[in-house]
Formats: structure tokens, C-alpha cells, sequence
């Protein structure tokens, strides 16, 4: 008896260490249930944006994303039709550029009105001046999409959908299958996936 | 012309018969699946997979090699530029049984513009592979749990000895420190 008994401490305390390992290696941000933190960022019209900006949200579609990573340009036009679709009905699209320009010359706050105005970005498109609004989320990747709901409570985490490169090809829809659940009053049924992108440009101390 | 042929059919079939291990594993499972074609073989560019599952023989070799698997990309900056410590620890360590194989995940579009004039111009020695299969979150994890999915990442193995390193090497000594353990 004793012996089954000092198996199972054994087992929990694997357990245990298991869980805390893994928390560690998924870094120090959100993870789903979190409320989010708000932030106040300068859009690329110069005005200042904020979650609280968006009065009547429903949710919101935090995305980390950027002129220059090859997988951001993939997903560029799905991200604007994400917010053409979502907007409206109430989960906007708000783009933040994480990178540092002087590591990333090509995401200045320049590049990014540029690039904003060749593409007529719907959303907003904030610069993350100083770096601190990425890491108090746990951003690693451009893109790398935070779900929030009208709570501003995290509700999924990753990617956009399952295949970057052919948007006629994608297979699930991670971002909208979440947004539906919302919508319905219920969790996501995924509610993390890996965000495959590059990774943030940080400042060279 | 019909050398080329006869060497694509050897090619064709020494790919499928290097993958027959995984396939008897998996013969039950895949039964009702059918891959329609595992190894596309184009000239000029190395075997092309385009699901995960019809590569993951790589990955579990049972014999005395040492196998360094090396993820990168022509696009991939920090990639391109450990490429030839890669080249250079197949080289030295050849007769000591390693074997390195460069996993190229260039997309799918780019193979032709990008990574066959790299591999004209590179002449690069160890084995390439093109994998293409796009959804990342499914296949990801099956090379390590703790992989983002980001390049560089780098595989060493030998039988069931595994380790993973998500990070790019700054010389030849970096890369044969994390392989030496494994002679």
C-alpha cells in the first residue's frame, strides 16, 4: 500500500514538473483565459489607437504582423479580407507591427504608411514603438494572431489557418472557426496553434 | 534521354524503397488514406514531399548512423548562412557515420526561381529534400513537441538517442559539439 502510495506522489510530482516545463518553454505571455493588456500605439494615419478605441467590439483580432517576413506578405490579403468579412459584424483587425526598423529598415513606421496605402489597408496598422506591447502578449512570430473576446479575454492564440501559402487550399480556418464559436456563445474548440512565420526583429542591445 | 528516365525510375525507386519501413508500421492506418504520389521528382531539384508522413522515414532510421537533419530555406537568412557548417561536419565526419540531411521547406512557387539556381550555384554535397507539405500544425510536433515551427531547427539522432535544437550555429566547433556525443 505504501509503495502505491509513494508511486503516485511520484506521479504527480512528474506531472508536475512535466506542466511547469512545458509552461516555460511556451515564454511569458498570454495564454488563452488571460485577459489581454490594452496597449496605445500610433496608427499609421499618426493618430493613436487603443482596444478602447473600438467602442462597440465584440471581440478583437490582435495580429502581429509585418511588411518584410515573407509569411506576413502571404497572409497580407487574408488579412485584409478577414477584417472586411469581421469588422462589421463586430471583431476588427488590429495590426501590429512588432519589429525593430533599425534591425528591419523595411518596417519603419515610413514603410509601413507605404505599404498601408499600396495595399489600402481596412484595419489599423500600429507601430509597437519601443517594443513593449509584444512581449507583454508573448508574440514570437510575424504573423501571430491574439483572439480576444468582448472581455478582452484570451480565446485562441497561433495561426490564421492551415496552409500560408495558398489561401485556396486552406483547409481549416482557425481564426474564423473561433470567431463562429464566439459568435455562438461558445469556447473554441482549437484554441492554440503554432504561428509558422518569421520571427521578431528585436532591438540589437 | 532514356538514361535520364532510367536514372528518374531509380531515383523514384530507391525513394520508395527507402520508405518502406514507416510504410509497414503504418500500414494499417494509411490503408485508408491513400497519398496519391509520395516523391515528386523534377530536374534539377531534389525529391519533393509534399506530405510530412511520407518523410518521416527520415527521421526514424534504426542503425548505427548518425543522422543531422537540418531544417532551413533559401529565404531564410541565418539558414543560408550555417549551410556550410552543415556541408563542412558532412564532410569531416563521413566516415565516422554521420549523415546530414538539408530538409529544404521553400515554397512550393519558389523551387524553380529560388532554390534550384541556389542548389546550381551552392553544389551542395549532403542530401537534399524539398518538404512542401503546408500545414505546419500537423506535422510540426512530430519532430519535437517543443519546435515553433521557426528555421533554423536542427535534428541529431541516432537509434533512439534525439535531440532538438531550435537555433542557428556560428561555426563548424558549435555544430560537432552538439554531434561528437553521439559517436
Amino acid at each position: 500500500m505504501k509503495k502505491i502510495i509513494t508511486f503516485f506522489i511520484f506521479l504527480i510530482a512528474a506531472i508536475g514538473l512535466f506542466v511547469a516545463a512545458t509552461n516555460n518553454n511556451t515564454n511569458d505571455g498570454l495564454v488563452v483565459g488571460d485577459v489581454a493588456p490594452n496597449f496605445s500605439l500610433k496608427n499609421i494615419d499618426g493618430k493613436t489607437v487603443s482596444l478602447d478605441s473600438y467602442k462597440d467590439a465584440k471581440g478583437y483580432v490582435v495580429i502581429f504582423t509585418c511588411n518584410t517576413c515573407p509569411y506576413a506578405v502571404m497572409y497580407e490579403q487574408r488579412i485584409i479580407e478577414l477584417h472586411d468579412k469581421y469588422a462589421a459584424k463586430g471583431y476588427p483587425v488590429i495590426a501590429i507591427n512588432p519589429n525593430d526598423p533599425e534591425v528591419k529598415p523595411g518596417d519603419s513606421f515610413e514603410k509601413m504608411q507605404q505599404r498601408a496605402a499600396a495595399k489600402e489597408f481596412p484595419f489599423a496598422y500600429l507601430f509597437d514603438d519601443g517594443q513593449e506591447v509584444y512581449p507583454a502578449y508573448g508574440a514570437t512570430r510575424t504573423p501571430h494572431i491574439y483572439l480576444l473576446d468582448a472581455n478582452k479575454t484570451v480565446q485562441y492564440i497561433g495561426a490564421l489557418d492551415n496552409n500560408p501559402q495558398d489561401a485556396s487550399a486552406v483547409t481549416t480556418k482557425y481564426v474564423e472557426e473561433a470567431i463562429a464559436a464566439l459568435e455562438a456563445g461558445e469556447k473554441p474548440s482549437t484554441t492554440y496553434t503554432k504561428a509558422i512565420g518569421c520571427g521578431i526583429k528585436v532591438k540589437r542591445s | 534521354m532514356q538514361k535520364i528516365i532510367l536514372l528518374l525510375f531509380s531515383v523514384v525507386f530507391l525513394a520508395l524503397a527507402c520508405n518502406q519501413p514507416s510504410k509497414v508500421e503504418n500500414s494499417t492506418a494509411k490503408a485508408t488514406t491513400p497519398t496519391p504520389s509520395k516523391v515528386k521528382i523534377l530536374e534539377g531539384l531534389p525529391p519533393i514531399y509534399n506530405d510530412f508522413e511520407d518523410l518521416v522515414f527520415i527521421f526514424q532510421q534504426k542503425n548505427d548512423t548518425t543522422y543531422v537533419i537540418n531544417f532551413w530555406s533559401t529565404w531564410c537568412a541565418p539558414c543560408v548562412k550555417e549551410l556550410p557548417y552543415f556541408e563542412e561536419l558532412n564532410q569531416k565526419y563521413a566516415n565516422k557515420k554521420v549523415k546530414v540531411i538539408l530538409v529544404s521547406l521553400d515554397f512550393p512557387k519558389q523551387l524553380e526561381t529560388k532554390l534550384k539556381p541556389f542548389l546550381a550555384k551552392n553544389n551542395l554535397q549532403s542530401e537534399v529534400l524539398v518538404l512542401t507539405d503546408p500545414d505546419a500544425n500537423s506535422w510540426v510536433d512530430k519532430v519535437n513537441p517543443t519546435w515553433s515551427g521557426a528555421i533554423p531547427a536542427t535534428v541529431v539522432y541516432k537509434g533512439d538517442k534525439n535531440e532538438f535544437y531550435e537555433k542557428s550555429f556560428e561555426t563548424l566547433a558549435e555544430l560537432e559539439e552538439i554531434v561528437t556525443p553521439f559517436l
